[in-house]
């Protein structure tokens, strides 16, 4: 599959890295331990986004795509048990649409927003997600959430997202922090007997390459501990002196020159002199709503694809093969697997005017106007922020009992305070901002409970999900296959009530799973 | 590098509506941190101007690392303000200094009408991509991505030109508000490689017919869009995308 991914981008004329004889290059990649990532310089995502952007162009020009810009979905709407249709809102006349269809596909991504600082663009959400939750689809191990160890770090209160380096950048670079606690001194005057290398040191077959989840938390114990540095304490060194010593600042420009070029830019340092700070950063989840083989969910008729779903990565996810997902299941999977639910099921003709749709609009209305209609006193970025603050502290890089319950009291309290105070200004009838985040913060305010309430319940450790309760005597994630081997799919029972859990057991045929080691 | 504060007075374009009236106005922004990109100083006060009751200035803004071609708008007459190379939400304050006044507008062109504030409609960027900046390819029917080896120089001018975020600096910042830049870039992408040759010549002519459709201007060689460009993309995009051109509308003649 994923080499007929590379073709199909190839074929689309993404500008994949080629060697001098013309055939495509190969680099090694977080996790891996052989060169077998294909790659497009430090911006790989981004070329095969715009692959698939002139993929669908194409489909607008044939006029089997419609595109609609600037629309937002609001509501999912069921005709006789089946997904028929979204209530959508045009986010610059502010007009509410129905749109009606055979079938629904969600690409909406993911929800990493809920801890509002993260490497999402801003405006990603959990909104459309969550709408489809409530009319029924599981949610699925929600508590899986990936948190990428090379960020620019954190520099005040108004931060309003993170930026990630490319994790390609762990191919030269050594991580490394002061042996000594509170070492106040520059970068350079610290002498190599004096720096800890942790990874190299802990990890020796995979050094400064180890996954994602093992790096993050090796550079947050790191912190934790007193040794981390720059202005705040929470960063690490990711150091390119070595490799500039061995290849020349020129090699190192050639691989990194755009990356180095964002880094002085947010950092106002050179990199190529001192350095970078990196500290890790929400990045992927892996959780999202429930689909079977064939990207259905429990909801006969949605279909829910790419970072929206829980399905492929897991508890975790290595690195490239985020959109790839994106593209097997748009390419690859969907394409043969929605042909049974077109075929297989009597689906009759459905109006825009049937009563569902009208509902469903009016609930979407309602909430609108709501939110419009509190006229309090505190922001919804101020809310957004209080939410994501107390996530991170609790419910990221790693969680304990004691916090998450702290939480499940904390968020209803939150949501609360957020529908009796919230200033929402402007009207609904033309680009209104706030009342587009203020909907978002909301739904992140559900759903957050829900995310909280999977961590808590699944008390092993697990790929990205790491429960203080459960580590190895060296501090490792411990797995607790007999009693959590489980996919923990969320049904929604009602605002405020504890959704159902239901448990899909899974089932290792060709591997076994077992304790992961690094070192 | 230690952290500042300044003070900084921003002019702001302010227009609910499309086809409403604008005019400017100002709004003095205090404590301003040096670590903070442009767009959190624009957050700050926004935030304030919500607390205060007033409707806050709409940009538009996604990723905040550069790469979504989402966010935009002139600093004292330059698109993206005065860093080169360099989209406004990577623009950092401390390449401000204290007392600075700033004016900010929205995208100045035809084509690119202002929806509210700094924020202007830039579909007409799809549309001319929706004209010809793709490869016909079914998916599936892909061949083997090493059966047509490409040189690396040749992948590496190609990706110099895929590296185009349409963010529209370029058409904001020619007196002409031509878009040749962004087209050339498209074309250049797809006319460089081989995947992209066999539909080079209807490509080029559907794509510059769309270009001049919406409303675009000419080039005049002022090289103003690509000094512009957060990219850093070269205006030998525009002459390869001339060459193109000519050899399809001779081509199409006979």
């Amino acid at each position: 599959m994923s080499a007929n991914i590379i073709d199909q981008c190839v074929a689309q004329g993404v500008p994949f890295a080629r060697e001098y004889g013309g055939v495509l290059s190969n680099r090694t990649f977080g996790g891996a331990q052989v060169a077998r990532t294909f790659y497009a310089r430090g911006q790989t995502g981004q070329q095969l986004l715009l692959g698939a952007y002139s993929a669908l162009n194409r489909q607008i020009n044939l006029g089997k795509v419609k595109m609609l810009p600037r629309r937002e979905m609001l509501d999912l709407v069921m005709v006789d048990g089946v997904a028929r249709g979204v209530i959508a809102r045009n986010l610059v006349t502010g007009e509410y649409e129905r749109h009606e269809g055979h079938a629904v596909l969600l690409c909406t991504g993911g929800y990493g927003n809920v801890f509002y600082l993260s490497t999402n663009a801003k405006k990603s959400n959990v909104t459309a997600a969550w709408r489809c939750h409530r009319r029924g689809a599981f949610m699925a191990n929600p508590c899986f959430t990936q948190i990428h160890p090379t960020c620019i770090p954190v520099s005040g209160d108004y931060q309003s997202k993170l930026t990630l380096m490319s994790e390609s950048l762990r191919n030269d670079g050594r991580v490394w922090v002061p042996k000594k606690v509170g070492d106040g001194r520059r970068a350079a005057e610290i002498p190599d007997a004096e720096r800890d290398y942790y990874l190299e040191r802990k990890y020796p077959s995979f050094g400064n390459m180890v996954p994602r989840d093992v790096a993050s938390r090796n550079a947050k114990m790191a912190c934790d501990e007193g040794r981390g540095v720059g202005e705040t304490g929470l960063a690490v060194y990711l150091d390119f002196r070595d490799a500039i010593r061995r290849d020349g600042e020129d090699a190192i420009r050639a691989r990194y020159g755009n990356l180095f070029q964002m880094y002085e830019k947010i950092s106002g340092e050179n990199p190529y002199q001192t350095p970078m700070k990196i500290y890790p950063a929400v990045h992927y989840t892996m959780g999202g709503l429930w689909v079977d083989y064939n990207l259905e969910s429990t909801i006969p008729g949605l279909f829910v694809l790419g970072e929206a779903n829980f399905s492929d990565h897991g508890a975790n996810r290595l690195g490239a093969s985020a959109l790839m997902q994106g593209l097997a299941d748009g390419y690859f999977v969907i394409p043969y697997t929605i042909a049974s639910h077109l075929a297989g099921r009597k689906l009759g003709a459905v109006s825009p005017e049937d009563p569902a749709f009208a509902a469903a609009e009016a609930d979407a209305r309602t909430r609108t106007d709501k939110l419009l209609g509190v006229k309090g006193g505190r922001t919804v970025d101020s809310f957004h922020r209080e939410l994501g603050l107390s996530m991170w502290d609790h419910c990221g890089m790693s969680r304990n009992e004691a916090g998450l319950k702290g939480l499940l009291e904390s968020i209803p309290k939150l949501r609360q305070e957020f529908w009796n105070d919230v200033k929402v200004t402007g009207d609904s009838g033309n680009i209104n901002d706030e009342l587009e985040k203020a909907g978002r913060v909301a739904d992140f305010l559900e759903f957050a409970e829900t995310m909280a309430l999977d961590a808590l319940e699944r008390r092993e450790s697990c790929g990205g999900h790491f429960r203080e309760e459960s580590q190895t005597d060296e501090g490792e994630a411990k797995r607790m296959d007999d009693e959590f081997q489980y996919v923990a799919a969320w049904e929604y029972a009602g605002e405020g009530q504890r959704p159902k859990l239901h448990k899909e057991e899974l089932a290792f045929d060709e591997v076994t799973p077992s304790q992961r080691s690094y070192k | 590098m230690s952290e500042q504060t300044l003070e900084i007075t921003l002019k702001v374009w302010r227009q609910e509506r499309p086809n409403e009236e604008g005019r400017f106005e100002s709004y003095v922004v205090k404590d301003v941190n040096t670590h903070m990109s442009f767009l959190e100083m624009l957050d700050v006060l926004n935030e304030r101007l919500v607390r205060e009751g007033q409707r806050p200035i709409a940009f538009e803004h996604d990723c905040r690392e550069g790469i979504c071609g989402s966010c935009g708008f002139m600093i004292e007459g330059l698109a993206h303000g005065p860093e080169r190379e360099t989209t406004v939400c990577q623009l950092h304050m401390r390449k401000f200094k204290n007392g600075d006044v700033l004016t900010l507008e929205p995208w100045r062109a035809k084509a690119f009408p202002v929806l509210q504030d700094l924020v202007v409609d830039r579909n007409a960027f799809d549309r001319i991509q929706q004209a010809g900046a793709f490869v016909s390819i079914h998916t599936g029917s892909a061949p083997d991505g090493n059966a047509i080896p490409i040189g690396q120089e040749v992948a590496a001018e190609a990706f110099d030109a895929a590296t185009c975020i349409g963010c529209g600096a370029c058409v904001a910042s020619c007196k002409n508000a031509s878009a040749m830049l962004f087209v050339g870039a498209k074309v250049s992408q797809f006319a460089l490689l081989p995947q992209g040759k066999p539909e080079r010549n209807r490509r080029v002519l559907a794509m510059v017919e769309q270009m001049d459709r919406e409303g675009f201007g000419n080039c005049t060689n002022e090289f103003e869009c690509s000094a512009a460009c957060p990219k850093a993309i070269d205006v030998r995009h525009i002459a390869r995308m001339n060459r193109e051109y000519l050899v399809a509308a001779l081509k199409e003649e006979n």
